[in-house]
């Protein structure tokens, strides 16, 4: 360690010290998320019938690494379908505390059905809140069990705590 | 002098202000080391963090306070008043300002012939703390920490001693009062090398001394589970570290006071308000805030040395360069001047 490298070394440390720190103030400030990044899932509908994709087919359960998924598939009613297919999910479940949030569902899914979102403030405090139901996830429902929560004690709107870009695959979810 | 009483209430006060100072020092080092690598460090807790040190000696009270089964438990508990009561103990003997000038008090506790020998002294005693902590912890990591610790110091107390000898010799006198009236580098141009030399060398020496990076081998967290306090925790634990940042403090202190002045404020302020340079306290405060941040610089800047190059540095170097410094001090003293 040559006395001119110490030098050289500080130096650069002192430049730093003026330069403008790149902390986000995260709650009150929005954190900047890359469209690709995969926070909590999205249940999408076809647009034009607005029919839920999802079939039932719990293939994305058995692409699921982490067992987060629970599947039941049950017969359409031919007159008043719920879903586009045959059968749909009567029930859909994920346990966010065994997810990892690896996207193989998504890739698994055939019909595009569940997509994974930008959201990520998914913290809670009972075990049971971190199983997200259909009526959690399907499109249109903005912000985690808990941020909504919140929201309807306070009579406001769910606030998300960041911005990302668009992404195509996310039909219907415009944040 | 004072009396007694006074000099008591004013050892008393300084304690409470120096461990306020600890306090606030951590806040100013996580601040500005977050400046450093483009942070802004803690700013949470109170407008600008300011209460963040609260909020951490709330929690490190509420701590569980574990001693080891094998421990020597009371040298144990006493290894860290040793180390914070002499790091304490060392600024007392700083002046702050001319006699007199706090409102009639003197603005230190003492004014020893000796003041430098204390300092050095009660530095150095410091160590035992260290030592003694490692020891009765009865653990091989502490072991080990507190052996390096003290292999340390007592190495670099040779730097640390002899770069003062150019001081001592050109102000003639222990007295750190005296040597800040005498300000050394008003005494000859001639002498400005030496100077500048020992100056350097009793700032690599101090740092090595209260353990700031690069010379930060006693608690080597990556490698050794921070040393001589592995075994520590809740209070002994902070006492341990209020040392080391008083220990900081002190290291400060000391440099301003023997190289840079002390006490005394740049003359031009005296154009200014008449008698500025002389007010006590504010520009010891200054200087140690300033040399505390170039402290702070070190530790953003610098990685720790590997353990040889800590030991070869200084006996090889160090020493050298210390021991040239005061040669050239001592032949510029009896051959120029
Ligand atoms: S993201 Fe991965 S872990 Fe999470 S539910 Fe989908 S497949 Fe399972
Ligand atoms: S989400 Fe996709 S993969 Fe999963 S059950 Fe529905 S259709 Fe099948």
């Amino acid at each position: 360690m040559s006395i001119l490298n110490v030098a050289k070394g500080m130096g650069v440390t002192l430049s730093h010290l003026f330069k403008k720190p790149v902390t986000v103030q995260y709650p009150e400030e929005k954190a900047q998320i890359q469209a690709r990044f995969r926070g909590r899932h999205h249940l999408l509908r076809h647009p034009d019938t607005g029919l839920e994709k999802c079939i039932g087919c719990s293939l994305c359960a058995a692409a699921c690494p982490a067992y987060a998924i629970y599947v039941e598939a049950a017969e359409n009613d031919p007159d008043d379908p719920t879903s586009a297919g045959e059968r749909y999910a009567s029930i859909y479940e994920i346990n966010m505390l065994r997810c990892i949030f690896c996207g193989f569902c998504e890739e698994a899914c055939p019909t595009g059905a569940v997509v994974l979102g930008h959201e990520f403030e998914l913290a809670d405090f009972r075990y049971d809140h971190f199983v997200y139901g259909k009526e959690d996830m399907l499109v249109g429902v903005k912000g985690s069990k808990w941020q909504r929560r919140e929201a309807e004690r306070k009579g406001g709107e769910v606030e998300l705590g960041f911005q990302a870009g668009p992404r195509p695959e996310l039909e219907g979810v415009d944040y | 002098m004072d009396p007694l009483w006074v000099i008591f209430l004013k050892a008393f006060v300084m304690s409470v202000l120096l461990l306020g100072g600890f306090a606030y020092l951590t806040w100013y080092q996580r601040r500005l080391l977050g400046r450093f690598q483009h942070r802004l460090g803690p700013n949470r807790t109170g407008p600008f963090g300011l209460l963040q040190p609260i909020a951490d000696a709330i929690k490190m009270i509420f701590k569980q306070d574990v001693t080891p089964t094998r421990a020597d438990k009371f040298v144990f508990i006493l290894a860290p008043g040793i180390s914070v009561v002499f790091a304490l103990v060392t600024f007392g003997a700083i002046p702050a300002g001319p006699a007199n000038s706090f409102f009639g008090l003197d603005p230190w506790i003492l004014d020893l012939d000796i003041g430098l020998l204390y300092v050095l002294a009660t530095t150095s005693i410091g160590v035992y703390g260290i030592f003694l902590g490692g020891w009765a912890a009865n653990s091989k990591y502490s072991l080990l920490g507190s052996l390096r610790s003290s292999a340390q110091i007592i190495s670099y107390e040779l730097g640390l001693g002899l770069s003062v000898l150019s001081v001592i010799m050109i102000a003639g006198t222990l007295n750190l009062r005296e040597i800040v009236e005498l300000n050394v580098w008003s005494v000859s141009p001639w002498l400005w090398p030496g100077l500048i030399v020992a100056l350097f060398a009793f700032w690599i020496s101090a740092t090595a001394e209260v353990s700031n990076v690069p010379f930060d081998l006693p608690e080597a967290e990556q490698e050794l589970v921070a040393g001589y306090i592995t075994e520590y925790s809740s209070l002994k634990f902070a006492l341990f570290f209020m040392a080391e940042y008083v220990g900081m403090i002190n290291a400060s202190a000391i440099i301003a006071t023997l190289f840079l002045g002390g006490y005394k404020g740049p003359a031009f302020f005296d154009l200014l308000i008449p008698g500025m340079s002389e007010w006590p306290f504010i520009w010891l405060i200054l200087k140690i805030v300033l040399l505390l941040g170039v402290f702070i610089w070190l530790q953003a800047s610098l990685m720790r040395m590997r353990y040889d190059q800590l030991m070869r540095f200084g006996w090889v170097w160090l020493f050298e360069i210390a021991l040239g410094a005061a040669l050239l001090t001592g032949a510029v003293i009896a051959f120029v001047l």
